[in-house]
């Protein structure tokens, strides 16, 4: 009671501005949007989980057992050993899950790291630079856009396939096949972002600040990196968050058609290789790694979406 | 407008080109087309050098490239190996509407290749299109006329699900559910793969019995995006003065829906069908994988795995060509249903 009136008294005897509240950051303005966009919050947790679920299962099981096969037990139906089930060579279903979510996962990530990188560096300079530079880097995006993506994914794989030999990262072997399906989905999605990028490129450097930076003698690398791009980070975070969805989905249907990372490694995407082969004798075989797959997606689709509401500055009110 | 017309295309030409240079130099690394062409191991390496120059494959890719754009038929080469430029070439190029001849079936044009399966995967891919199209403007003008209702909120959260739904999954529980189980429960099911059962023929019935799923399949993914647009476009245009003009003078909010706000609203929409329907061409790589459609998905995959790049490049040129010239037919459309877009000035 005391602290209540103590507090009064000290309101009571502060001037004007020192009662306002501090103006929130972007940060704490965009978490205060997102919070309210329930199933972007849902998103979040479940993506959370999924990541808790590849990562933390790595704990209880080992990625030799991941990896064991044993034509005996060949297309087990889920049991209590093997939770999910076995695939057509015996290999434990859930525990590929949880290695292959790894992978896959790690290839959204990755992937939409070159995609950005490309896609900013395109941008930028064609709308920085404009003229001729802008036109032939426009002309290569719209040809790379007028390919349907999917076409595009193989013919590239076919391209960079079979040459990297097999990697050993922190005491792991990895498929060489997963960089070059890292490397393709990067360059194959990164055209949309460029465009994006550009359109804010063209307005933003008509601004005063751009032009101060430039009587102050900065050089051009400072005007893009230091002074423009700082101003285009939502369109870029929410392209980039739908990206990952993108670049998941993309790798699930290049492994699908047998293109993409080769075994043993697993990917959710190549468990549902040939599994179509297997419909009436053994379901569980695509239904987990899709199903997975799908709760991915639509999580990360879902925070994408949250983001973009939050980060709109057209709607930014508190 | 013609001129307008005329510039656009003279604009797709450059594009083209470097579209087929990149594609071009994509192609070098595909294997070996001779290694087992027409299904059969070439083993006798005199062969297979006599091959490789028959083929034009010991040429420089740059060479390769120009034989394929213009042809060859202006030049000799030497085809028996003893360095002295002989047989004139017949090649003509593409820009004379060569496409060339496909090397896994030996000496069959790749035109005559591609319109084999065309037709499949147009029936297909129409079919799917009429089913989204028309099923997405329904869910999406309801979605907007009752924005935020329980049925609003179910659309939304279904066309998300789809949108994020990788094709093979979709297709892989229908397969189970209207195949595999309906066989299970004595119920009549439906056929997962092929057009058309050997037994009883390439029948219409048999054909649109093979298309329900695959068809279902392809639209339940592509509706989501559809009807998202449809359902933003409409709220839109019915916040309209004009709309509020037509509602307060007592027109019926049929007339009102349909006829005006409806009427608006799809002129964005028309942008979008006009970007995908050129990828029609191309057809559904996965979904016809999955349930074995023979259209141009199934035949750009069979080709790209035997390294027959004329007929790999020849389908990627052709959906290319098509891309480009459904969005001046696009942007042509639009501008005559619209008044107030004039691309002249």
């Amino acid at each position: 009671m005391d602290n209540i009136l103590e507090a009064q008294k000290k309101i009571a005897t502060l001037a004007a501005d020192e009662l306002e509240t501090p103006p929130l950051s972007l940060k704490q303005l965009t978490w205060r949007r997102f919070k309210r966009h329930k199933m972007a919050v849902a998103g979040l947790v479940v993506l959370a989980l999924l990541i808790l679920y590849a990562f933390g299962g790595a704990l209880f099981v080992s990625e030799q057992y991941a990896n064991y096969n044993d034509t005996r037990l060949s297309l087990g139906a889920p049991s209590a050993t093997h939770l999910f089930g076995t695939d057509s060579i015996g290999r434990d279903i859930l525990a590929r899950t949880i290695y292959g979510g790894q992978i896959s996962l790690l290839i959204g990530l990755f992937a939409v790291t070159i995609e950005t990188v490309f896609g900013i560096l395109v941008g930028a300079l064609a709308g920085y630079y404009g003229g001729w530079i802008d036109s032939l880097l426009m002309r290569f995006t719209e040809a790379m856009l007028n390919i349907p993506e999917i076409f595009l994914l193989i013919v590239m794989a076919k391209f960079f396939g079979g040459k990297i030999p097999e990697l050993t990262i922190l005491g792991r072997v990895y498929s060489g096949s997963l960089v070059v399906i890292i490397v393709i989905i990067g360059l194959t999605s990164w055209m949309y972002l460029a465009r994006i990028v550009r359109a804010e490129f063209l307005s933003l450097k008509e601004n005063e600040f751009v032009l101060a930076a430039r009587a102050t003698g900065t050089s051009d690398k400072g005007i893009i990196f230091q002074h423009i791009l700082p101003n285009c980070v939502a369109p870029i975070v929410v392209t980039a968050t739908l990206g990952v969805a993108n670049a998941i989905l993309s790798e699930a249907y290049i492994s699908f058609l047998g293109l993409g990372v080769q075994p043993p490694t697993a990917t959710w995407g190549n468990m549902l290789d040939g599994a179509n082969q297997y419909i009436e004798s053994a379901p569980w075989l695509w239904f987990f790694p899709g199903l997975l797959i799908l709760l991915t997606v639509l999580s990360i689709n879902y925070v994408g979406d949250g983001l973009r509401d939050a980060l709109d500055p057209r709607g930014r009110a508190i | 407008m013609t001129r307008y017309i005329i510039r656009r295309l003279l604009q797709g030409i450059p594009l083209l080109f470097i579209i087929s240079v990149v594609l071009f130099i994509l192609m070098m690394n595909m294997g070996d087309p001779v290694a087992n062409m027409g299904g059969r191991r070439v083993t006798r390496s005199s062969d297979y050098q006599r091959l490789t120059r028959q083929l034009g494959l010991d040429k420089p890719i740059y060479l390769q490239y120009v034989y394929w754009l213009v042809g060859n038929d202006w030049t000799k080469t030497d085809l028996d190996g003893d360095g002295i430029a002989e047989t004139p070439g017949k090649r003509q190029g593409i820009l004379r509407g060569d496409f060339g001849t496909s090397l896994v079936n030996r000496g069959v044009p790749v035109l005559e290749v591609i319109s084999e399966r065309l037709p499949n995967t147009l029936i297909l891919m129409l079919a799917a299109e009429v089913i989204i199209i028309l099923g997405a403007l329904f869910a999406g003008v309801y979605s907007a006329l009752h924005q935020y209702s329980a049925a609003d909120n179910l659309i939304t959260t279904i066309s998300f699900i789809g949108y994020s739904m990788p094709i093979f999954f979709i297709a892989l529980i229908l397969m189970t559910v209207f195949a595999v189980l309906f066989k299970r429960w004595n119920l009549p099911y439906l056929p997962t793969v092929g057009m058309f059962d050997p037994e009883v023929g390439k029948t219409t019935g048999q054909v649109l019995l093979h298309m329900i799923l695959p068809v279902v399949s392809m639209s339940i993914i592509s509706f989501a995006s559809y009807s998202r647009y449809i359902r933003s476009t409409m709220l839109e245009v019915l916040s309209q003065d004009y709309v509020r003009t037509a509602r307060s003078k007592g027109l019926p909010r049929r007339i009102v829906v349909y006829v005006h706000a409806l009427k608006n609203a799809s002129l964005p929409i028309i942008t979008v069908v006009g970007l995908d329907l050129p990828l029609l061409l191309g057809g559904a790589l996965v979904t016809e994988s999955i349930f074995a459609w023979p259209g141009m998905g199934r035949l750009f995959l069979y080709h790209v795995d035997r390294a027959d790049t004329p007929v790999v490049m020849g389908i990627l040129m052709l959906i290319a060509a098509a891309v480009i010239i459904f969005q001046i037919i696009t942007d042509i459309v639009y501008a005559w249903l619209d008044p107030r877009i004039r691309y002249e000035s």
